[in-house]
């Protein structure tokens, strides 16, 4: 009998279901678990109780990022700088003593392999095609972007990992979004994104996985596809995917951690069958061309809140949605702004360039390709830049692009996640606009009143020179 | 884990939509290493502005939380569900709720119920004067005044709230599966293992 097409979606999950329940709910096994200091105490915690260990310790991978502050680690004598604020140091230090006690392998703040998770994964080949991928962090999406079934988990779920290997899950549904076309110049993964997030909405994809299909993810490069697949959060799916292929197997080949001799050639072969079958159907199916996106910012402060640079703040009136007038009634008067302003006249006064969404290579490439012999504007009081992984900023710095942003006012960081969550020293003052290439604009988010319009890394390098958002296309004609 | 059963009292109509958990739970809340006390931080940005529904005497200590659309988006962050807990909340009532704070909710012993928005509207209106009750037995949500509005509950879930199950004690149970899994996959996966990070991990 010819089995029914599958989507990639069904694929991944039928090769790991473990066992099926009465009531639909199926036990998943979960290939791999990144875990950060945040969301994983209560988990520890909860297991030294309990009297348990963890299953699969060779699965799991823990790397400090969202705490650390992103000044120097080390002194002039090669020491460990403490941590000023008592807090975080405790939660780095329960990560660096929960970490070898239960045999998890840890990448410490100093190293060179530290950074982001989602960063990290896909750059250590921990992240692999066709696995499940989970960490207490909603941007695990990411890692669909190495076509891998990856999603955030909350620290219940975290415990249950560590001690089970497993999650009980509930099938999703499928959404597709099929992308048409081609981008145009200047217009970036990024900006693709945003334009889906605003066209599917925050909850459009809630109990769904989505993914993105069409030329134009094919012709991406690995870091783009993260980029894409890292925001499907923002557009209510807790996992995106993108179809494994030479590309994602190019990206892979001799990471650290990827596979090796034999394994390589049967993991490859295996991946090459990671796609949707045709005649496949997915439950919702939004349909986007991408001639249709613009660069493209926030003026609100939800994700969906997105217009192309070239146009206006919306009037609340414009909405057909009532609550949804009065939430954008809202957001105008968090972000101080008035309906009809041109975009590009909105003045910023801080530059963040980094977080799990745009710190890669071919961001900070994508950044500095504008900053090159350009000075930020007077009005632009803080700008960072922050790379995702130690890695990365080892790349960054053997090609120049420190030196590049250094010269251009801005300022070059160590990696972790920064000023896109406000919860370590990097944040955005009060009333503050901030050019930012992180993935939530949210209320406070970059800090207690901070307004946070979201971009791509060129777009927010063209607002350090300019002092305003602006039509990155405009600077490189 | 508590039991869920029946849970009468206040509900705070707050009803705003796409409340995300950076509004919850700010991220500056985020640096404990224990579950308690965050509902000190619970709504900080909202609890900042005059004449809030959270510091209005008439619902301290209201064990339900009435929401509008897509309660919970945004950041995994479990805080939210501990911080919900903290303030007294064991029910939140919504017309739809983000995957994954359903299952955050669900893992402390919160009860989401999702709710027609034309039942949420009554129900903002009740909750101004009167307490709402929810029974989780009869899967309904009752007022003083005959509403009677009924939910749907997925019933695995529902066993475990009703119980105060341990998820986790549960699946350990599922050991010998897990194992045949993990042969399984060994055999038609050997690239997963990862051999090389177990062996770091260990001489760690």
């Amino acid at each position: 009998m010819a089995s029914r097409p599958l989507t990639l979606y069904e694929k991944i999950w039928n090769a790991h279901v473990v066992e099926t329940r009465d009531d639909g709910t199926a036990l998943i096994f979960i290939d791999r678990h990144l875990v950060h200091e945040v969301t994983s105490p209560q988990a520890f915690e909860a297991l030294r109780l309990a009297g348990r260990t963890v299953r699969r310790p060779d699965l799991t991978l823990a790397v400090p990022d969202h705490n650390l502050p992103t000044t120097p680690r080390l002194d002039a004598a090669g020491k460990k700088i403490p941590i000023a604020d008592p807090q975080s140091a405790a939660q780095l230090e329960a990560l660096e003593a929960n970490a070898p006690s239960f045999g998890i392998r840890y990448i410490d703040a100093t190293a060179a392999e530290q950074g982001i998770v989602h960063v990290v994964g896909p750059e250590q080949g921990f992240s692999l095609p066709g696995t499940t991928i989970v960490c207490g962090d909603s941007h695990t999406a990411a890692h669909g972007g190495v076509g891998a079934l990856a999603f955030g988990v909350g620290t219940s779920e975290v415990e249950h990992v560590l001690a089970t290997q497993t999650l009980l899950l509930k099938r999703s549904k499928t959404m597709e979004v099929a992308v048409t076309g081609e981008l145009g110049p200047g217009v970036t993964s990024k900006d693709l994104i945003l334009h889906i997030i605003g066209i599917v909405g925050t909850a459009g994809g809630t109990g769904h996985v989505i993914e993105y299909r069409g030329d134009v993810f094919k012709k991406m490069s690995v870091e783009s596809r993260l980029t894409v697949c890292n925001m499907s959060i923002e557009a209510g799916a807790r996992a995106g995917l993108i179809a494994p292929d030479e590309t994602t197997f190019a990206y892979l080949k001799n990471r650290p951690l990827s596979p090796t001799g034999d394994n390589w050639d049967k993991a490859v072969a295996y991946w090459s069958s990671l796609k949707t079958d045709p005649g496949a159907t997915f439950d919702k199916v939004v349909q986007i061309d991408a001639a249709d996106v613009e660069p493209t910012v926030t003026w609100g402060t939800s994700p969906e809140d997105v217009v192309p640079i070239g146009g206006s703040v919306p009037s609340p009136s414009s909405f057909a949605d009532p609550s949804k007038q009065s939430a954008a009634q809202k957001s105008l008067d968090y972000m101080g702004l008035t309906p009809g302003q041109n975009m590009t006249d909105v003045d910023v006064q801080n530059i963040f360039i980094g977080s799990c969404t745009n710190s890669r290579i071919e961001d900070l490439r994508a950044a500095a390709d504008i900053l090159r012999g350009k000075r930020k504007a007077e009005n632009v009081k803080w700008a960072i830049v922050v790379p995702g992984s130690g890695l990365v900023k080892q790349m960054a710095e053997e090609e120049g692009l420190d030196k590049i942003f250094i010269d251009a006012g801005l300022e070059w960081r160590e990696p972790g996640c920064s000023a896109c969550l406000g919860m370590n020293p990097d944040k955005v003052p009060p009333g503050e606009r901030c050019a930012s290439t992180s993935n939530r604009n949210f209320v406070g988010r970059q800090g207690p009143g901070a307004r946070t319009h979201l971009m791509s890394p060129a777009m927010a390098a063209a607002a350090a020179i300019t002092g305003k958002l602006t039509d990155v296309r405009e600077l490189v004609k | 884990m508590e039991p869920v059963t029946s849970v009468e009292g206040r509900a705070i109509p707050f009803g705003a939509k796409n409340v995300d958990t950076d509004v919850i739970i700010p991220a500056a809340w985020l640096k404990t290493i224990s579950r308690e006390g965050l509902g000190e931080g619970a709504f900080e940005t909202i609890r900042a502005q005059d004449g809030n529904v959270f510091d209005d005497p008439e619902y301290a200590g209201a064990p339900i939380l009435i929401a509008g659309d897509n309660f919970g988006c945004g950041s995994s962050r479990e805080h939210a569900a501990w911080a919900l807990l903290d303030m007294g909340v064991k029910v939140v009532i919504a017309p739809s709720f983000s995957d994954i704070f359903a299952g955050n909710a669900f893992k402390n012993g919160i009860l989401t119920v999702a709710l027609p928005q034309k039942q949420i509207d009554r129900l903002m209106e009740v909750a101004e004067s009167d307490p709402v009750t929810v029974d989780l037995e009869t899967q309904t949500v009752t007022t003083p005044f005959q509403d009677r509005f009924t939910f749907e509950v997925d019933p695995f879930r529902k066993h475990c709230l009703s119980e105060g199950l341990d998820e986790v004690g549960l699946t350990l149970e599922r050991d010998a599966v897990i194992t045949d899994y993990e042969q399984r996959a060994q055999a038609d996966m050997p690239w997963l293992a990862n051999k090389k990070t177990q062996s770091e991990g260990k001489a760690a």
